[in-house]
């Protein structure tokens, strides 16, 4: 028996009026023709809904975001169709896959060619804690090589909750203080990491 | 050739160093002594009617309960003209992982090789590059031995009954 196949019969008409998505307006004064607000908002808004991702897709779980950066699901409604392969251009890097201790040196170099403000999501348990690889040759979770901001987990998760990871980076980007990465809890943790 | 020809043909040549012979699932394996190994994959790539030119891989097994003789230094072999394959195994102690090199005798033996060290800890003397293949360089032990438990022990945070490491999970 031949497969039924839908057809889209009723095409729908492409509803662009008032659909547009805008991030939306921080506090601030506003009147006839100024606004103001301050520059830490300013920035964080446009840090939020432009973050470059590093896709770093070692195994099944890159093909998850594949998809994830795919027409169905497109990460760029998020401000984030510009991957780049190139970490001193990148805000995020996105740890996809099982990283065998090989790897870990690589993971980290990369990590440090980044420029701040950087943030990282371990997609995946493998990327999280190693997964079910608990061997001798696989790094068990990106963690110990580099600080991670956030973990998104299941094996492999649906491009979904990749996505909810990447809305809780943006969650983070916007409401971070411009002065944090001068810190002294900042640089004790990059130190506990070995980086300068 | 058939595998009885060929047990012949050694036998023949190698005498009492040769023991063992058995064909599970009909590929004739025996064992010969460690310090004959060249002699015999020198002879085998030599003589016309058997011509196994091909080395198909190299492998250890650990038999930690087999004193003496606890890792067996595995050769698969391939005759690619009449389509034959056969293995043989050397088994040398433990204490003393030495063998021969069969780089001498095949480019392919060096990678081969190479994997058999970085697993096992077996010394291929003569090898032209013997270190780390697939593990990290800064590997402190030989990850296929049995003594060492599969598992990483690097991560403490793990919760071990989730893991069956021991705790009320059998
Ligand atoms: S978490 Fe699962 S799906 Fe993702 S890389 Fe590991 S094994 Fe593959």
């Amino acid at each position: 028996m031949a497969r039924p196949v839908r057809f889209n019969i009723h095409p729908k008409q492409t509803d662009i009026h008032d659909n547009i998505a805008i991030a939306e307006m921080p506090d601030g004064l506003n009147g006839e023709g100024y606004f103001a607000t301050n520059l830490e908002k300013v920035v964080a808004l446009g840090r939020k809904n432009s973050l470059w991702p590093l896709p770093f897709a070692t195994s099944c779980c890159g093909i998850e975001f594949m998809a994830t950066a795919a027409a169905t699901y497109d990460l760029a409604r998020f401000g984030a169709e510009r991957m780049a392969f190139t970490p001193r251009q990148c805000d995020l890097l996105m740890v996809m896959g099982t990283i065998a201790k090989k790897m870990a040196p690589i993971v980290r170099q990369v990590y440090m060619q980044m420029a701040e403000p950087r943030w990282v999501m371990a997609v995946g348990a493998c990327a999280s804690s190693g997964g079910i690889f608990d061997t001798y040759s696989v790094l068990q979770g990106i963690d110990q090589v580099v600080p991670v901001d956030v973990y998104v987990p299941g094996c492999p998760p649906r491009p979904e909750a990749i996505l909810d990871g990447f809305m809780r980076i943006q969650e983070l980007a916007g409401h971070e203080s411009l002065r944090r990465r001068n810190s002294e809890h900042y640089k004790k943790l990059m130190g506990s990491y070995g980086i300068q | 050739m058939t595998n009885e020809t060929i047990q012949q043909k050694i036998q023949d040549k190698f005498g009492a160093s040769v023991t063992g012979f058995e064909e599970p699932y009909g590929m004739l394996t025996f064992e010969i002594a460690a310090d004959k190994n060249i002699e015999l994959l020198q002879y085998l790539y030599d003589e016309p009617d058997l011509a196994f030119r091909f080395l198909t891989d190299v492998t250890v097994v650990h038999y930690p309960d087999d004193k003496g003789r606890e890792l067996a230094v595995v050769y698969h072999l391939h005759n690619l003209v009449d389509n034959i394959r056969f293995r043989f195994k050397c088994f040398i102690d433990i204490e003393n992982p030495e063998i021969n090199t069969a780089t001498v005798l095949f480019e392919s033996a060096n990678w081969q090789e190479r994997e058999a060290y970085d697993f096992y800890g077996v010394i291929f003397k003569g090898h032209p590059n013997l270190k780390r293949i697939m593990n990290v360089e800064e590997m402190d032990y030989f990850p296929m031995r049995k003594e060492f438990p599969l598992e990483d022990q690097s991560r403490t945070d793990k919760d071990d009954e989730m893991f069956g490491r021991g705790g009320s999970v059998i």
